[in-house]
């Protein structure tokens, strides 16, 4: 059997509790009560997936709201009226590519390949990037037209839901950069494989919560 | 086998799984990069489906609702399974407890907040003209 997690090619020596009484690098502790705490990279990955849970909470708030207030344009523009089915499907293609080529990143760290890692980090910033273009693009568009935040409660919920989503994509993008730099100068140390582990989670999870956005606000909103 | 090597793989069996580690060898459908393909290509065709759902009149039109959902959840399982490599195996218990009490918690401020609004609206007085003229 072939291990090709990216922890399990980690050393910690000097953690407490692992015996290293088998040099094959494995982890010895199993997380069960016998021979110490479960790694670190197991323990900041399960903190980042709390962390990306509770995200989800907030982000099902702002859902909460959007469906309630859906209809309550105040004489103002529809989802229908407003939506472009065309944006809106090459937004989710960049997304769900720039999910996989994050996936195709996270095999590269496995195979310890830094230029593989580089370039398809690379690959998904810039698919983010696109992502990010079109959706300000779209805001930019639907201000112009008296169709900014304060128009109506409807696109107040809108602005709010889909703008969260925007911002936590531009923050990835910041992360994603640093993560780059960072692969660059230090190569892949423990700390940094704990890191590109935890954006790959952040990234993969913000694909979830397009999908919802995808389907309840855009297809719902603009179907007849 | 000898006998070392078993142990070590039982003690790597019994360590819980990071969440999105991928603890699948090469060698089974849903690991590596295979996984990676076979995941995104579901997903590509799930999300076609939906958007043929939207807009197509082949779907009476209020099951096109259930559809989509039905459509999106089906994707986010795409997403957990072959992107973030979630399984049910023991190593990874603590994870999916995890997500299912955060699934619990979405379902109830999404479904507990569409409820009581939908019941306040439904209960509201209506607003004379002249009330809806003092509105801010």
């Amino acid at each position: 059997m072939t291990d090709v997690t990216a922890g399990s090619a980690i050393r910690e020596p000097y953690r407490p509790g692992q015996s290293g009484a088998h040099g094959h690098g494995l982890f010895s502790a199993t997380g069960h009560g016998k021979g110490g705490p479960a790694s670190k990279f197991v323990t900041a990955a399960y903190g980042f997936w709390i962390f990306l849970l509770s995200d989800i909470i907030m982000f099902s708030a702002f859902f909460a709201s959007f469906a309630v207030l859906s209809q309550a344009t105040a004489g103002g523009p529809t989802g229908k009226e407003l939506f472009e089915f065309p944006r809106i499907a090459a937004q989710t293609g960049l997304l769900l590519t720039s999910s996989f080529t994050g996936g195709l990143a996270t095999l590269a760290t496995h195979r310890r390949s830094i230029a593989a890692t580089q370039f398809w980090l690379l690959v998904t910033g810039l698919l983010g990037a696109g992502f990010l273009f079109l959706e300000v693009q779209e805001f930019a568009t639907m201000a112009s037209e008296q169709a900014g935040p304060s128009r109506s409660a409807f696109l107040s919920a809108f602005f709010a839901l889909v703008g969260c989503h925007g911002t936590h994509v531009g923050l990835g993008l910041l992360w994603l950069g640093t993560m780059m730099a960072q692969l660059w100068v230090k190569g892949f140390r423990p700390d940094l494989l704990r890191r590109l582990h935890c954006f790959g989670l952040f990234w993969h999870a913000l694909d979830i919560i397009w999908i919802a956005i995808f389907t309840l606000v855009y297809l719902l909103g603009a179907s007849p | 086998m000898s006998d070392i090597e078993s142990r070590i793989e039982e003690e790597l069996d019994r360590r819980d799984s990071a969440p999105g580690e991928e603890r699948i060898t090469e060698h089974e459908l849903a690991g590596g990069l295979s996984g990676y393909l076979l995941g995104f290509g579901l997903a590509i065709l799930l999300t076609i489906a939906s958007f043929l759902a939207a807009q197509t009149d082949l779907i009476y039109q209020p099951a096109v609702i259930s559809a989509l959902v039905v459509l999106a959840i089906a994707q986010m399982g795409v997403h957990l399974v072959f992107f973030l490599h979630l399984t049910t195996g023991p190593d990874n218990t603590n994870n999916v407890l995890a997500l299912a009490f955060g699934v619990l918690i979405v379902a109830l401020v999404v479904i507990g907040s569409v409820w009581i609004m939908a019941h306040l609206s439904v209960n509201m007085a209506p607003m004379s003209a002249h009330q809806a003229e003092m509105m801010p």
